[in-house]
């Protein structure tokens, strides 16, 4: 699935796709769009997607980004898939309680907990 | 360190080059000495405060202008940014974080640059932004989030 070009690495665990983000600053409107493509991709190919994304790379990311992350929810949702959040920054993990939007994600503090959640 | 610096840009409606000022921004307040917290924060701040500018200010056009003029000393690091457009009504933002909200892919730009800065003012055309982050204002301020 990843190519030289992607911007994130997918790896399979037990029916659970496993998505860690390569860039460490995910900002960029184009950067943000081609993610979006690819686990659109991801999402499209599964019946009833298991989906965790993997923030151990990401130090910085933008409104945009918390953006494509609830689309991508809304998409995962719609198929009666499930998605969690691993491995974020604490600096960035205060992002999301800012913007509360740590009630609307299942975040997980390592892939461990993470994989152990999805039912 | 210890030293002040200022500068004035000017670029096109443009996320590289945005990008590079902000690069050339967090090099500079990292020689002044600010934290690893601080420079988060700004660079949070400003990258959201230059996205509105280039997409909702100037419409993404690249024949328009992003101008950013900024200071950094050891006490305080200010910057003003100005674009093409014409301007918003802050005030007239809707909450974010209200439940019919939450699940709105946008509108959490403004609210960011207020928590992580110490002050966030728009002119009244409300086509420039200016943020101001004071190196003893721990941030984020999540009361200032609104």
């Amino acid at each position: 699935m990843s190519t030289k070009d992607s911007r994130v690495r997918v790896d399979t665990h037990d029916g659970v796709t496993h998505v860690t983000f390569v860039e460490r600053h995910i900002l960029e409107e184009a950067s943000i769009q081609k993610i979006g493509e690819e686990v659109g991709a991801l999402i499209d190919g599964e019946v009833s997607p298991k989906l965790l994304l993997d923030f151990s790379n990401v130090e910085h990311l933008s409104s945009s980004a918390l953006g494509l992350l609830i689309t991508i929810n809304n998409r995962v949702r719609a198929k009666g898939g499930q998605l969690r959040l691993a491995n974020i920054d604490p600096q960035i993990y205060e992002v999301f309680v800012i913007t509360q939007l740590n009630k609307l994600f299942q975040i997980h503090a390592d892939t461990e907990q993470a994989l152990a959640s999805f039912k | 360190m210890g030293q002040a610096s200022e500068d004035t840009v000017v670029i096109p409606s443009d996320r590289a080059a945005a990008e590079r000022v902000e690069r050339a921004i967090a090099q500079q307040l990292k020689d002044a000495g600010y934290s690893e917290q601080a420079l988060f924060a700004v660079r949070l701040a400003v990258d959201e405060a230059l996205a509105n500018a280039i997409h909702h200010g100037n419409r993404d056009d690249p024949a328009k202008h992003v101008t950013i003029e900024y200071q950094v000393t050891p006490e305080v690091f200010r910057i003003t940014i100005t674009d093409e457009g014409g301007g918003f009504r802050p005030e007239g933002l809707p909450d974010p974080t209200a439940r019919e909200n939450l699940e709105r892919p946008n509108g959490r730009g403004v609210m960011l640059m207020r928590a992580y800065m110490t002050e966030v003012s728009f002119n009244e055309a409300g086509n420039a932004v200016t943020l101001v982050k004071r190196r003893d204002c721990d941030l984020p301020r999540r009361d200032k989030a609104q």
